[in-house]
């Protein structure tokens, strides 16, 4: 029996902007129903990690590895770039982004914006991905929101309507940019209480956030990052309770 | 009752001519402008370079010498075009630039300049995280264009749209000078016959203003839909 190729792997990626270096050699493997939760100070990297999982960011250096397909680069005159576009759209179809701001499509009701790649990138038939959205808008509580702009949604329904259009993609794996970093506190219970349930039922997720309780309690693997280097990784409790690295231990320590 | 002594269907067909004209050199000048702020925004030097040129010229030369220049400069650039191919392959093969079609391409040649300006600011204008949520979700660059940004940046875009069509809209009366026969031609001849000015150019003023006016409307229709989502102004 063949094995299922690993969703997401990457190895040694390095990043820099300008003459700063953010992401000095950073390696991660998501197997499937795998929690990563990517932690450290702003500036630290994870975003830009992130980002340069599905080439919103164009790593300098490092390899991208998506359900097995090597994506490859060129150099270019800007740098090195994928040398094959088609290829990264259809990796890009595999993952799905649920951003900080949310970047639901304004010009779109959420019903739109949840069939929009569906419908447009995969090709599935619009009536089978209006049933699939409905079905989505009841997982996530936004049932009666289907026909209103983002505009008139909360933030809280903002990111639960856009975790609805990331699970209408059926990805292989979600990417998570802060998902509540954004959110009013009284928003955040409910988004973490949908990616809660998404990881119960053996998502494979790649989560940046400030959460610790979200950390602790959900991921299988919890990624320290300082300065653009893994300072420590392990399983949460371990590395939450028991930190070894002094950076880490500053960090979790209370603010207050 | 108003006596246009026997020009009326000359002057109607006068506008005509200054509508289709009009409506033709827009449609150019939108395109041409969609591909100068494209050219403006890419990370090509040469596109770069060529756009900023073709915006400059255009804006600092007079529209009616810009009009003579590619109507007489245009037929003479055709003519050798046409005598090389004779030359060459003894293909015997004229074309003569009629002057609707010089005068729609001039028109949106000049106005594509104002509109890229137009479109280059609109496209800036939209929210990078709504064009980032297309390429995430796997987009091409033409799906992102055609599904998020081209709809978003229509609503930014529209009130320059409108204002340069006003405009060209009036800008068509310079066509008369070579020789195309607009509404403002056909006035300009009726009046000299007939030595009654304002019999003529009352209702040629008239026609432009309610096309300007039918326009406006159409304007404020588009607008409204392409605020959609965006809770008006």
């Amino acid at each position: 029996m063949a094995a299922t190729p690993i969703p997401l792997e990457v190895r040694n990626i390095k990043k820099r902007f300008g003459d700063t270096e953010v992401l000095k050699g950073l390696s991660l493997c998501a197997r499937k129903g795998d929690v990563i939760t990517l932690i450290g100070a702003s500036g630290s990297g994870k975003s830009t990690f992130l980002r340069c999982m599905n080439l919103l960011e164009q790593p300098d250096e490092g390899d991208l590895i998506v359900h097995g397909e090597e994506i490859r680069f060129k150099q270019t005159r800007h740098g090195r770039e994928p040398a094959d576009w088609k290829q990264v759209v259809r990796m890009r179809a595999r993952l799905s982004m649920v951003f900080q701001s949310f970047n639901l499509w304004a010009h779109m009701t959420l019903l739109e914006n949840v069939i929009e790649a569906p419908v447009h990138v995969l090709g599935k038939p619009k009536k089978e991905a209006i049933e699939h959205a409905h079905a989505l808008l009841e997982r996530v509580g936004l049932t009666a929101r289907a026909d209103a702009y983002p505009a008139q949604m909360s933030g809280g329904q903002q990111q639960r309507g856009a975790i609805a259009r990331a699970l209408a993609m059926d990805p292989e794996v979600m990417l998570f940019d802060e998902p509540t970093s954004a959110l009013d506190p009284e928003l955040v219970g409910d988004v973490l209480k949908v990616m809660r349930e998404l990881a119960d039922e053996g998502r494979t997720m790649i989560v940046v956030t400030h959460e610790m309780g979200f950390a602790r309690d959900v991921s299988s693997q919890v990624i320290y990052l300082h300065e653009g280097v893994v300072e420590e990784a392990g399983p949460p409790r371990q590395l939450l309770d028991t930190p070894q690295s002094p950076r880490l231990k500053q960090f979790l320590a209370p603010k207050y | 009752m108003l006596d246009l002594h026997g020009y009326g269907p000359r002057l109607l067909e006068g506008a005509g001519v200054t509508l289709q004209l009009a409506v033709l050199s827009l449609a150019l000048a939108v395109l041409l402008g969609l591909l100068t702020a494209s050219a403006r925004m890419s990370r090509n030097w040469l596109l770069q370079r060529i756009a900023i040129l073709y915006t400059t010229v255009i804006r600092g030369v007079p529209d009616l010498v810009l009009m003579m220049l590619l109507f007489f400069g245009g037929q003479m650039a055709l003519n050798v075009v046409t005598d090389a191919v004779y030359d060459r392959f003894g293909v015997d093969w004229y074309v003569n630039l009629n002057a609707f079609a010089a005068g729609a391409l001039t028109i949106g040649f000049i106005f594509g300049a104002y509109m890229g300006e137009t479109f280059r600011g609109a496209f800036m204008a939209v929210d990078h995280g709504q064009i980032e949520a297309g390429k995430a979700y796997g987009m091409s660059p033409w799906l992102v264009f055609r599904r998020i940004r081209f709809p978003q940046m229509m609503r930014h875009a529209l009130p320059g749209i409108s204002n340069n069509w006003m405009v060209l809209l009036k800008t068509t009366a310079l066509v008369s000078v070579i020789g195309l026969t607009d509404m403002v031609r056909v006035a300009a001849e009726a009046s000299r016959a007939t030595h009654e000015p304002f019999t003529f150019l009352i209702p040629v003023a008239a026609v432009y203003l309610l096309i300007a006016s039918v326009s406006e409307w159409l304007f404020a229709r588009l607008q409204k839909r392409y605020d959609v989502g965006f809770g008006g102004h």
